[in-house]
């Protein structure tokens, strides 16, 4: 099992992922979510452009065909945009987890706590333990 | 994580699957593996050319003598007189209360030597169940620690026994639900005409010395035919398109198989007694007060077991039993108890998926039916 998580954002042990994208902060969810969760069959975002979401609070839900996970807010703040697009099309969380099958953008409430989030060394730690 | 304080079994086939990239779950107290490339790839490799399971955690009871069958008889709610040798059928065994110990599939050998098979979930159970009705009328093996059970399910299933060599080409002949003794890859095997998935294939049945040695043939005369290695969660895909019941999901202990859409299996008629007769006569003149029915899901959102099913007013009025994504209909599908008054095919119903009540509708069953 090998894994290639994008050094350009930070991580949750929940295994979302958080990348700066300006003002932004888009939210998606790993590689090793994906391969636990296999075929995705269905990204339920519970949220919509001007709801407030609490760091630690779910956001939403994903479903493969045998198991339904729920998403986890990396921090608080306002959401901004919501992929709209994972609504008919939940197969490219498995295509590109971090790309298309970004989620959901925040804009921070406190932009300090993006930096408390798991860095990629330490989020390959994590997963390496997770993994045993 | 859960822990565990049982030590899991192993199938002798658990090496093959860590080689072949499985991922290993605990099931029935087994390490098995739940998929290997993806229950979609294998779902459909299943569907259109075939796929190989190991399910040789399922339990294997033998009876043998004089009095062998009339015990299975008194155990089972279908008419085991009707086999003949050679033919298997499928059935269930209940209780005094006309509820369910066990889905079972009953092998008729000869007269004097009937093999059942039992969900690896209730073999400790059931391996006592039909110990105790033996005593003092027939011999009783439980032999499910030493069997290795393979099930060779899917459209190219003959095709690749045909390659096999051995008796191989000759199991095309063999009849739906027949058995016969069959040597494939120079081990002595029992080859079944039957499955869990909806598909044509077969089951085969040897001791756990030889089973590496036939996966490893099969495996390889499949190749040409694109067969693929299936773990237990495309088992449960294929199963519920076919409607098949799964043990502990759709039936258990609470439900009788009349309720459950196994009223095909239960012979009030049957001219010798059973174990739950006079219970399941009670309950058929009663009348039933819920059925299970397949639906399939019109709003967003996938059914599971154990969600609510509510009625169009949004009151709790049955429960999902088994549901899934379908990946032959691209629908999202499953089977569950409402009040008999709601299971006319078109009734609209909720379910409740986690706070959200999501539109269904009841359906025809199965969902899926393979082109004969």
């Amino acid at each position: 099992m090998s894994h290639d998580f994008p050094t350009d954002r930070r991580y949750t042990k929940d295994h979302e992922w958080a990348r700066k994208d300006g003002k932004e902060i888009l939210v998606g969810v790993s590689g090793f979510a994906v391969e636990q969760l296999g075929d995705i069959t269905l990204v339920n975002l519970d949220v919509k452009v001007g709801d407030t979401v609490t760091e630690g609070k779910s956001f939403g839900t994903i479903e493969s065909v045998k198991t339904l996970s729920d998403l986890f807010a990396p921090i608080s703040g306002k959401i901004t945009r919501v992929n709209a697009d994972l609504d008919q099309q939940p197969e490219l969380v498995n295509e590109d987890c971090y790309g298309k099958a970004w989620m959901i953008a925040i804009e921070p409430a406190n932009p300090a706590e993006f930096e408390k989030l798991l860095s990629h060394d330490a989020y390959v730690t994590h997963v390496e333990a997770s993994a045993h | 994580m859960n822990t565990h304080t049982e030590t899991l079994r192993r199938t002798p086939l658990y090496a093959e699957h860590v080689k072949l990239g499985g991922r290993i779950v605990p099931f029935a107290g087994y390490e098995m593996p739940v998929q290997y490339k993806g229950i979609t790839d294998e779902h459909v490799a299943v569907r259109t050319r075939a796929g190989m399971f190991d399910v040789s955690h399922m339990g294997e009871l033998l009876l043998t003598g004089e009095h062998a069958g009339a015990v299975v008889d008194y155990l089972i709610t279908s008419d085991a007189s009707k086999l003949g040798d050679g033919q298997a059928m499928y059935t269930c065994g209940c209780n005094e209360r006309g509820t369910i110990l066990d889905d079972l599939l009953v092998y008729r050998y000869t007269a004097t030597r009937w093999m059942v098979v039992c969900n690896a979930s209730n073999h400790a159970k059931m391996s006592e169940h039909f110990r105790k009705a033996c005593e003092g009328h027939c011999e009783f093996r439980d032999e499910t620690f030493d069997t290795a059970l393979l099930a060779l399910q899917g459209p190219k299933a003959m095709d690749i026994l045909a390659k096999l060599g051995g008796d191989g080409p000759d199991i095309a002949k063999l009849p739906s639900f027949g058995l016969r003794g069959a040597v494939l890859a120079g081990a002595t095997t029992t080859v079944a005409r039957t499955g869990y998935t909806g598909e044509d294939g077969v089951e085969i049945f040897m001791p756990n010395a030889d089973a590496v040695k036939v996966w490893g043939a099969i495996m390889e005369a499949g190749k040409a035919f694109g067969i693929e290695p299936a773990g237990l969660g495309c088992r449960d895909t294929l199963r519920l398109e076919a409607r098949l019941s799964l043990y502990g999901n759709d039936i258990d202990e609470t439900t009788n198989p009349l309720e459950a859409g196994l009223g095909w299996i239960v012979k009030l008629d049957k001219a010798s007694d059973f174990l739950g007769k006079a219970a399941l006569q009670k309950i058929k003149e009663q009348g039933l007060p819920r059925k299970i029915v397949g639906f399939e899901m019109t709003g967003r959102g996938i059914a599971r077991h154990g969600y609510p099913l509510l009625d169009m007013q949004g009151k709790p009025v049955g429960v999902c039993t088994s549901g899934s994504p379908s990946p032959t209909l691209g629908k999202s599908i499953g089977l569950g108890f409402l009040p008999a008054d709601m299971t006319k095919i078109g009734t609209t119903f909720k379910v409740d998926c986690r706070g959200k009540a999501v539109d269904a509708v009841v359906v025809k069953v199965p969902f899926y039916k393979r082109a004969s």
